[in-house]
C-alpha cells in the first residue's frame, strides 16, 4: 500500500480509493475470479458475453464485500498481526463505519446485479456465500474453534458453484464436486501457511489449529485432508462428468500435492526458517487450484 | 491542520471523487448493455 496519511484521532480520516480497493483483498480475488469464471465457462450453457462478464464481476464484488466486512469486524485482530497490521483499518487510514457501509453497500449491489444479469438462484447463492463468510466464519467460528478454517473453507468454495448456476440456472453434481474440492483444499492450504506464521495467530488469540493442537497434529491433518481432496479432484473424471484432459491433470497434480503433504508430515521443524516443505506446499496449492480449474475449462471446450 | 496536511486530504478526496465518477459511468454502461442483451434474448 503506497498511501500515507494523517491519521491522528483529532483529524477526519479520509480514505483514498486505494484503501477501498485494499479492503476487498485483491490478492485473494484473483483465485475467486478464476474459479468462479471457470465454473461459468465449464457449464454446458454459455451465457451472452455481457452477462457472463456481469456474473464474474458480481462474484468479484461479492467477494470484495465479504472481505470488507471481515476487516470491519476483525480490525482488532489485524492490528496485532504483522501480516495484516498495514490494512486500511488497523493502519488508521479508514474508520470502521466507512468499511461497514462500503461492505454492506457492495454486497447488496453485487447480489441485485447478479439477479438482474443472470438469475435469482445465482443471486441467492452469492448472498449465501457472503453471509456464510461474514456471519458464520468471521463472527461465529474464527475466534471460537480450531476448526474455523475447515468450516470457513466453505465460504471460499462458493465461486465455481455461483458461476455454474449463473450460466445454467441450476445446481448439478459437477459444481457440487467443485465446491467440495475447494472446501477440502482450504485446510491443507491454509494450515501450511499458519504453520510458519503461528506466532502471529497466537499473539492475536485466534484458535488456529497450529496454536491449539500444535504443529505435529496440524501436519498430520494436512496429510489427512489431502486424501479426500485428491479423491474429490479426480471424481469428476471417474464419474464421466469431464474428459481425460481434466482427469490426467487432476491425477498428476493431486499426486504432487500428496507428495508435498507427505514432506510436510515428515518435517518436525518449529523454526519458520526450516519450514521449506510448508512454504513449498502453500505455493503449490495455489498453482494446483489454477491448474485444475484451467484444465476443467479446456476439457469442457474440447468436448463441446 | 497544516497546509501540507490539508493539501494531502484534498488530493485524496479528489482522487476518490474521480474514481467514484468513473465507477458510476461504468455501472450505467453495464446496466445499459445488460438491458439490451436481456431484451434481445427475451424477444
Amino acid at each position: 500500500m503506497n498511501t500515507t496519511i494523517v491519521s491522528s484521532p483529532a483529524q477526519p480520516l479520509v480514505a483514498d480509493w486505494r484503501d477501498f480497493y485494499a479492503l476487498t483483498k485483491p490478492g485473494v480475488m484473483k483465485l475467486v475470479v478464476f474459479t468462479g469464471g471457470a465454473g461459468l465457462l465449464a457449464a454446458p450453457v454459455m451465457p451472452h458475453p455481457v452477462l457472463a462478464f456481469a456474473a464474474i464481476l458480481c462474484i468479484a464484488l461479492g467477494h470484495g464485500a465479504a472481505a470488507a466486512l471481515n476487516q470491519w469486524y476483525e480490525a482488532d485482530i489485524d492490528a496485532v498481526m504483522k501480516r495484516t497490521a498495514n490494512r486500511p483499518l488497523p493502519a488508521g487510514r479508514m474508520d470502521r463505519e466507512t468499511a461497514l457501509h462500503f461492505g454492506v453497500g457492495l454486497g447488496c449491489f453485487s447480489v441485485i446485479l447478479m439477479g438482474i444479469a443472470t438469475n435469482w438462484l445465482a443471486a441467492a447463492t452469492l448472498a449465501a456465500a457472503i453471509l456464510f463468510y461474514v456471519a458464520i466464519y468471521t463472527v461465529w467460528l474464527k475466534r471460537r474453534t480450531p476448526q474455523n478454517i475447515v468450516i470457513g473453507g466453505a465460504a471460499g468454495a462458493f465461486p465455481p458453484l455461483i458461476g455454474w448456476v449463473a450460466a445454467t440456472g441450476q445446481v448439478t453434481l459437477l459444481p457440487i464436486l467443485l465446491f467440495a474440492l475447494i472446501f477440502l483444499w482450504t485446510p491443507p492450504h491454509f494450515w501450511a501457511l499458519s504453520l510458519w506464521i503461528n506466532s502471529d495467530y497466537a499473539r492475536a488469540g485466534v484458535p488456529m489449529m497450529t496454536v491449539t493442537a500444535g504443529p505435529r497434529s496440524t501436519r498430520r491433518q494436512i496429510l489427512l485432508y489431502t486424501l479426500p481432496m485428491a479423491a474429490v479432484a479426480i471424481a469428476p473424471w471417474g464419474l464421466g462428468l469431464t474428459g481425460a484432459l481434466y482427469g490426467i491433470a487432476a491425477s498428476a497434480m493431486s499426486a504432487i500435492f500428496l507428495m508435498l503433504s507427505f514432506a510436510v508430515f515428515r518435517n518436525t521443524a518449529t523454526d519458520p526458517a526450516a519450514m521449506r516443505p510448508e512454504k513449498t506446499l502453500f505455493a503449490f496449492s495455489i498453482l494446483y487450484l489454477f491448474a485444475l480449474f484451467g484444465a476443467l475449462v479446456l476439457d469442457a471446450w474440447m468436448i463441446a | 491542520m497544516t497546509p501540507e496536511e490539508e493539501n494531502t486530504i484534498r488530493e485524496r478526496q479528489r482522487s476518490r471523487a474521480l474514481m467514484t465518477a468513473a465507477i458510476l459511468v461504468g455501472i450505467v454502461v453495464l446496466l445499459y448493455l445488460i438491458t439490451i442483451v436481456r431484451i434481445g434474448t427475451a424477444s
